[in-house]
């Protein structure tokens, strides 16, 4: 166990060393501000008076800074997912091409604590930027707009959850494939199952089964998606859950950024065996790969 | 057919290093055919061979790195990449990187801690290191700033680690100035006089020949040649400067095989214990001798010579 803690360590000084992590913290300091700016040019608006009335009345402001704010945090999502694929896939990947691994692996270890501690470090860089990230917006947005999200703690949960599905599924492709082309795959499997999702919503409105059963398909081999779903369902006010239901199901569906319910337990439950059968699958994988 | 010289090797129970009909192939090409030898404890073993010959794939075999198609080996007695035996070995790799991003004194500790050295070792374990490697001065610079002769001889540091019981040096001066060459040959000399088993992977012959006890010579993944150095070189022989001899030369065959090449006669086979006979024969025979050079066969003319023979 103590080999695992001492690269996972490791793993998070490589991260600070090259600093991704001050490069990462700075474009997300720039995002944030950049969002908060627009929160607070919404609200200014808002509070404008039009014909003896605000433009927005407090529960419209409500729903469009929660609107708002899911779109924020999808594109949050995207430079999270971008930032674990490109911090794990040359943290194990870089190693075997370049040789560091090989006095590593030397050592009286075995290889499944090599990717265990790796993807223990990079797990914890990931959680934490998701945690401080998602903080210090929601912190901004409360104190521009008043508007708290229904359920942040969740939120943080399925991100962190999206994320470490990328990194699994990274970790796996790393010990096969080169930096460049374990990256690109992992990205391709995230933009893939997001376009899963969208499949799902196709299948609704055009009431195709064949395209939805593709799409929920999707969300079950990658489940990054569906756990994006979570994250949105999380950040909803339940008012606006039930304005959209009452709109007409199908139509509530089709919104790529809006859903009616958050994950089974059973997805979830399944979520959690994915993650186990990719990670030991990566174990093998690493434990044949000839150094 | 190349000599196929055999010492007769230690039991196992003395060898550091045995292994038995070693193969590893990839694809259709062989890396190591059938490879069978033995390492005994506490000396420098020197493993030859010219470019692509197999030899790194062997210590990759032997660490455990890679696996074989066939055959089998140990380390310490232990099969070759059992946990057991990497406690007790160091490792030198001939593609020789480290964590960049890492100070040398870093680099050390990291690999103490996956050692398994005590902590309370560990400070003590990495100064030693850096001293014997000469890199004190540089311990909290960053590796990436190395160049490539420092950055081989922090993987020597790193291979020292732990005091290990053989260490495995894969081209260990293929970076290193003379200066740094001599530190190595230094270091690995001092290794063996603690009793550490050397293997030593390599082509260049003339440091082979100045710090090894024994050597195998291995050629398109299979052993040519091994033994000691003495047994491998004991062709011998001498070159003699003569005036006034003149056809009286020929009665010198019975010292050995001769080659006339102007005032200087060339003799081989005559151990050095015969030379004084030699020069006192062609005295008697009337020659006026100007210079007696007693001449060992060098390990690169006998490594040239068993490929050679191979090819």
């Amino acid at each position: 166990m103590s080999a695992v803690v001492t690269l996972a360590r490791a793993t998070v000084r490589e991260a600070s060393r090259k600093r991704l992590v001050v490069a990462l913290a700075l474009i997300t300091l720039v995002g944030i501000a950049l969002t908060g700016f627009g929160f607070w040019r919404l609200t200014v608006l808002a509070h404008q008076m039009n014909g003896g009335s605000p433009r927005l009345s407090v529960t419209e402001l409500k729903t469009v800074t929660s609107q708002l704010l899911i779109l924020a945090m999808f594109a949050f999502s995207f430079v999270l997912a971008l930032s674990t694929v490109f911090m794990a896939a040359p943290s194990i990947a870089g190693e075997l091409e370049s040789g560091v691994a090989a006095a590593v692996l030397t050592r009286p270890i075995r290889r499944v604590q090599f990717l265990a501690g790796k993807w223990l470090g990079l797990a914890a860089l990931t959680v934490g930027y998701v945690v401080v990230a998602s903080s210090l917006e929601f912190v901004i947005v409360d104190l521009v707009t008043g508007y708290r999200p229904p359920h942040p703690l969740e939120f943080m949960a399925f991100l962190s959850a999206e994320a470490l599905v990328t990194l699994t599924l990274t970790t796996l492709l790393s010990t096969r494939m080169s930096p460049v082309t374990g990256g690109v795959v992992a990205l391709g499997g995230f933009m893939l199952a997001w376009m899963g999702g969208i499949a799902v919503a196709l299948g609704a409105v055009l009431n195709n089964h064949g395209v939805a059963t593709v799409g929920a398909l999707t969300r079950m081999i990658m489940p990054s998606d569906g756990l994006w779903r979570g994250a949105v369902y999380s950040l909803e006010p339940a008012a606006w859950i039930a304005t959209m239901l009452g709109s007409g199901r199908t139509q509530a569906a089709a919104n790529p950024f809006f859903a009616p319910t958050g994950p089974p337990v059973a997805y979830l439950l399944w979520v959690g065996v994915w993650a186990v059968a990719v990670f030991s699958a990566a174990s093998w994988s690493f434990r044949r790969r000839e150094i | 057919m190349p000599d196929r010289l055999r010492d007769i090797l230690p039991g196992s129970s003395d060898a550091a290093i045995v292994t038995t009909g070693l193969t590893k192939t990839y694809g259709s090409v062989t890396a190591v055919a059938g490879l069978s030898m033995s390492v005994p404890r506490g000396e420098v073993f020197g493993f030859l061979g010219p470019n692509g010959a197999g030899k790194t794939t062997a210590v990759k075999l032997l660490l455990g790195l890679a696996r074989p198609t066939s055959g089998t080996a140990t380390v310490l007695g232990a099969p070759a990449g059992a946990a057991s035996a990497r406690r007790r070995i160091g490792y030198l790799p001939e593609l020789f990187r480290y964590q960049s991003w890492l100070s040398a004194y870093e680099v050390l500790v990291l690999h103490c801690a996956l050692a398994r050295i005590r902590k309370s070792r560990v400070g003590a374990e990495v100064e030693r290191a850096l001293v014997t490697v000469g890199l004190a001065e540089r311990a909290h610079d960053r590796v990436g700033t190395f160049s490539k002769g420092m950055q081989q001889r922090l993987g020597l540091g790193v291979a020292l680690l732990g005091s290990p019981e053989v260490v495995f040096l894969d081209e260990p001066t293929s970076a290193l100035d003379p200066v740094g060459r001599k530190d190595v040959r230094d270091i690995i000399r001092h290794l063996r006089d603690r009793g550490v088993t050397v293997f030593l992977n390599s082509h260049l012959l003339g440091e082979v020949e100045q710090v090894c006890d024994r050597v195998a010579v291995v050629h398109h993944g299979t052993v040519i040649a091994s033994g000691s150095l003495g047994a491998l070189l004991s062709n011998s022989g001498v070159r003699v400067r003569v005036e006034g001899l003149g056809a009286a030369a020929a009665k010198l065959e019975r010292f050995g095989q001769l080659h006339l090449d102007g005032e200087w006669i060339s003799v081989e086979g005559v151990a050095l214990e015969g030379v004084p006979d030699l020069v006192s024969e062609i005295v008697a025979l009337g020659g006026r001798v100007y210079a007696v050079e007693p001449r060992h066969q060098s390990l690169e003319d006998r490594f040239m010579e068993l490929l050679g023979g191979e090819t």
